[in-house]
């Protein structure tokens, strides 16, 4: 770097995530990082990886997986953590797979079920009393609010009212057997900020991100893509090929596609920064219950 | 310009973004970052400035904006008007009462920035989450509406801000429109902020006229409403003041060790965030608190060694030599490094529902050291609204005060207005876990400069060899009347025919002497369980079996005195019988004092009782006589050899 050029702000962004992942590492007996195989987490893991260089992050990564996500992540995951030199603990709720819960049959109850349930699960079962998310600020209201280190209680429920004060960087992660802390290192980071660091740090992500031919079909005014033969075509209804990509990635049958010709980082950049409609409107996840949706699955102990 | 909406009419940078993208993504690549709070009265209009500055920089999505406009017609204050408040409001609670709870982070860019916005609420009785977020800024905003002046929240704002170490402040003069934007009118809110900010030590501040509804010297100054005003528009201003680890930087260096990190034989690096100046291989460097000195061998990332580091980088050091380092000590510039103490004078916030307990001991975090402290009575307390100085006992929830701290272990620290990383700390309460104060250090105590530990040459061990026994502290703890006494009494007797050297410390007793001078509220049982505590200590150094017979109602003092001792030392018994039984005895007569209200603060009646969460012993008198217990008691603890 140059002699004194002042740091820029991806720079302070990516020693202030490498801070919080460190305090946390050193003030918790076992803590482990959620990892969706999204661009969010994508960056998260590149951040522990430098934080701990030359070792390897000193946790495991953790996948809730829901059985619905693309094709293409579950290959980038496996590879990922290979990669890093990390265990992969990926985690499916006995229950919903019993029940074959299923985001076309059950509604919310498929979120509530695999994500939501099984991730209190999963963190229980290995008695995680720490764990990293790649929540962003910037993404929803509730989220805007929320402390970087975020406190739950032994049935992870959030308290809004209740926020442990956050001064400095002098982070409190002190609790009682049984109780844990929700991490978001990259709190303060933009949507922009995200794309930016994984274009300067050739970070790999999920091909979804670029757009490229696919086969799709429309479903409650969403692009839905059609990744394997659990999808549920109506009667003379083929796929129809489109050239979509994605602005976050979840469970397939849940996230809308925007059809586009970006194909690479800057131009799916330049497509971000120029849209007129935020990122997580592709998820249905957020649109309920006039605008608290979020705040309240927080409390219920989404992440 | 400033009449309408100012779209995308100063933000250049759509074309840019269409027209070269890699134009822009390296001009936005270099772009710095400031952190600034808005803050000022429950009315003068702060989430509007902020969805102002968000709209204009076109940090608003269409689907954003259409949610906002059906809620601005449910539930906005701005008639047909888009309420921009409701963009920030993120909480339900917040919502539903329209005022604004905790601190909400919103981030915009112009072309030469990158901001954080802490939105922090107005109201007092939300002070602790104004601190978050004004312990983070490099500037304040703060917000005074044109039509009202200065109110006692816009000293209260500014004092906090100013007690925060923010070095810019800019005072926003808002609602313009609504004074018809009078020149007086702006001129004479300035000239009574002037002469407030200088009482309480602000040098220096920017006042700026705006309207943050309809736009006024906010991208652009002076606006046409405002013609005779001559300073800068609010976001120029936001882009070209110096930023607070900019101005770090140029001081000496300094960096709080996080991890050790061993990943082979060969390697032992440390690693943390620069708190201050700039570090090279070569440099020579200090250790504290050990202050053993070495130089820097590399400064290691991911992406390979460095020729340099500065303040706000976080980096992993090699050292030349092998030398003592480990999480909470400090590396700094081996010719100008920080002091190092025990005893300071420091300014504290109080953050929990739950008052100040003088004496009490709570973990103490500055930096990456965690140590155990407790806060001694208040100086002062700080009258937020007036400034006004206080006498007061203890700190109650957002009260401010200024007292000394004494730690178990030295601290390395720098006062905290020459640097927030090693100048400010926060306290935990021992059993909550809760963030219940913060602080900032002005200066060490004298004394503790003096005062030194004078090694001596027979030690514990060679006094408990002597007595031929292993020193214990047997703590009964349990209510008035519990039979704590008279247990204590009874494994003593039984010790000593053993021929073990013991003494027994009462309550009852120690209360004619050394602490003759405490009475019985909270802040004295504290203290007279602290020196308790201490004596117990210099015993069991002496080699002696001690045995204490005091209430101890709290947890947390309990807890100070087992951290106090070596480990296992500390046997902690609970003489657990139930209060009717113990009124029902009242040897003393002092539950039926207490019922009659002659006896205030008594333990069970009118003062809690914590009872131990994990004692080793548990007895009682109920179920078993005295002679029972101690029996039991003697089982559990020997041999003792």
């Amino acid at each position: 770097m140059t002699r004194h050029a002042n740091l820029t702000h991806l720079q302070r962004l990516e020693a202030e995530a490498m801070h919080i992942i460190c305090e946390v590492v050193a003030e918790s007996e076992r803590p482990v990082m959620l990892y969706s195989v999204g661009k969010d987490s994508a960056v998260m893991l590149h951040l522990a990886r430098k934080a701990f260089y030359p070792s390897p992050p000193p946790f495991p990564l953790l996948h809730v997986d829901t059985t619905w996500k693309f094709k293409a992540m579950y290959e980038l995951r496996d590879t990922m953590a290979e990669q890093a030199g990390m265990d992969l603990i990926v985690y499916q709720n006995p229950e919903a797979a019993e029940r074959g819960i299923n985001p076309f049959d059950h509604g919310p109850l498929h979120t509530d079920m695999w994500k939501t349930e099984g991730l209190k699960q999963a963190l229980n079962k290995h008695q995680f009393d720490a764990a990293f998310g790649g929540a962003r600020r910037d993404e929803e209201k509730s989220r805007a609010k929320e402390r970087i280190l975020s406190f739950r209680t032994a049935s992870h429920g959030w308290d809004p009212k209740t926020q442990r004060p956050e001064l400095w960087n002098t982070y409190n992660a002190k609790k009682k057997k049984g109780e844990s802390i929700r991490v978001f290192p990259i709190s303060n980071w933009t949507e922009l900020d995200v794309w930016q660091y994984i274009q300067l740090e050739n970070i790999p992500i999920v091909p979804l991100y670029f757009a490229a031919i696919r086969p799709t079909v429309e479903r409650d005014g969403m692009l839905i893509m059609v990744d394997d033969d659990r999808f549920p075509l109506k009667e003379d209804e083929a796929p129809r090929m489109r050239s979509i990509r994605f602005r976050t990635l979840g469970c397939y049958p849940l996230t809308g596609a925007v059809e586009s010709e970006a194909s690479s980082l800057a131009e799916v950049i330049q497509e971000t920064l120029l849209t007129t409609t935020s990122e997580r409107q592709g998820r249905s996840i957020d649109q309920d219950e006039q605008g608290t949706g979020m705040e309240k699955k927080k409390q219920e102990g989404y992440f | 310009m400033a009449d309408q909406p100012s779209k995308a009419v100063v933000y250049k940078t759509e074309a840019l973004i269409a027209d070269n993208i890699d134009a822009y993504l390296d001009q936005h690549q270099h772009k710095t970052m400031l952190r600034f709070i808005t803050c000022g009265s429950v009315d003068d209009g702060k989430s509007t400035l902020i969805g102002r500055l968000l709209y204009d920089s076109k940090m608003i999505f269409e689907d954003q904006l259409a949610a906002l406009e059906q809620d601005s017609k449910r539930s906005g204050t701005q008639g047909e008007n888009i309420d921009f408040a409701l963009l920030v409001d993120g909480l339900a609670a917040e919502r539903e009462q329209g005022i604004t709870i905790d601190v909400a982070y919103r981030f915009f860019n112009t072309e030469r920035r990158k901001f954080i916005v802490a939105d922090c609420p107005g109201h007092e009785q939300y002070t602790r989450n104004m601190v978050t977020g004004a312990s983070t800024a490099d500037l304040a905003v703060i917000l005074v509406d044109a039509r009202k002046g200065i109110l006692v929240q816009t000293r209260r704002h500014s004092y906090l801000c100013h007690l925060l170490g923010i070095r810019h402040l800019v005072l926003a003069v808002n609602k313009m429109d609504l004074v018809d934007y009078s020149q007086e009118t702006f001129e004479m809110i300035v000239a009574d902020y002037a002469k407030f900010a200088k009482t309480i030590g602000i040098d220096s501040f920017v006042a700026i006229p705006i309207s943050g509804f309809k736009g006024d010297n906010i991208t652009a100054a002076p606006s046409k409403n405002t013609a005779w005003y001559h300073g800068p528009a609010l976001i120029d201003h936001l882009e070209s003041v110096q930023i607070d680890l900019d101005f770090v930087r140029e001081q000496p260096f300094r960096m709080p060790v996080q991890l050790v990190k061993r990943p082979d034989l060969d390697f032992r690096g440390f690693s943390g965030l620069i708190a201050s100046g700039t570090v090279k291989p070569g440099d020579l460097i200090r250790v504290l608190p050990s202050g053993k000195t070495s130089s820097i061998q590399s400064i290691v990332t991911f992406a390979g060694v460095l020729d340099e580091a500065v303040a706000g980088q976080h980096v992993t050091l090699t050292l030349t030599e092998e030398i003592e380092c480990s999480r909470g000590s400090v590396l700094a510039t081996a010719d100008n490094s920080p002091q190092v103490a025990d005893q300071f004078e420091a300014t504290v916030i109080w953050l929990s529902d739950e008052d100040l307990h003088v004496g009490r001991s709570y973990w103490l975090k500055l930096g990456t050291q965690t140590v155990s402290a407790s806060v001694m009575q208040p100086k002062y307390e700080v009258d937020v609204n007036t400034m006004e100085h206080l006498a007061a006992k203890t700190l109650s929830l957002n009260e401010i005060g200024v007292a000394e701290i004494l730690t178990d272990k030295s601290v390395v620290f720098e006062p905290y207005a020459e640097n927030r990383m090693l100048g400010g700390f926060i306290l935990i309460d021992k059993v909550t876990n809760a963030t219940v104060g913060a602080g900032m250090l002005h200066f060490s105590l004298r004394r503790s400069q003096n005062v030194h530990w004078q090694p001596t040459t027979i030690t514990r061990a060679d006094h408990a060899a002597m007595k031929n026994q292993t020193p214990r502290v047997l703590w009964f703890t349990g209510l008035s009347g519990s039979g704590k006494s008279t247990i204590a009494n009874e494994v003593e007797q039984r010790l000593n025919l053993m021929n073990r050297h013991t003494f027994l410390l009462d309550g009852d007793n120690v209360r004619h002497g050394l602490n003759k001078d405490l009475g019985f509220a909270e802040a004295d049982r504290i203290e007279n369980i602290r020196r308790v505590g201490e004596v117990t200590k210099l015993m069991a150094e002496a080699g002696l079996i001690v045995l204490t017979a005091f209430i101890s109602p709290f947890r947390a003092e309990r807890r100070m005195v087992r951290d106090m001792l070596a480990e296992h030392e500390f046997i902690e018994i609970f003489v657990d019988t139930p209060i009717e039984i113990a009124e029902k005895r009242d040897v003393k007569g002092l539950y039926k004092k207490a019922r009659e209200g002659k006896l205030k603060n008594f333990t069970g009646i009118d003062s809690p009782y914590e009872p131990p969460e994990n004692p080793e012993i548990r007895v009682n008198t109920v179920d078993m006589s005295a002679g029972e217990a101690a029996s039991h008691i003697i089982r559990s603890i020997l041999p003792l050899k």
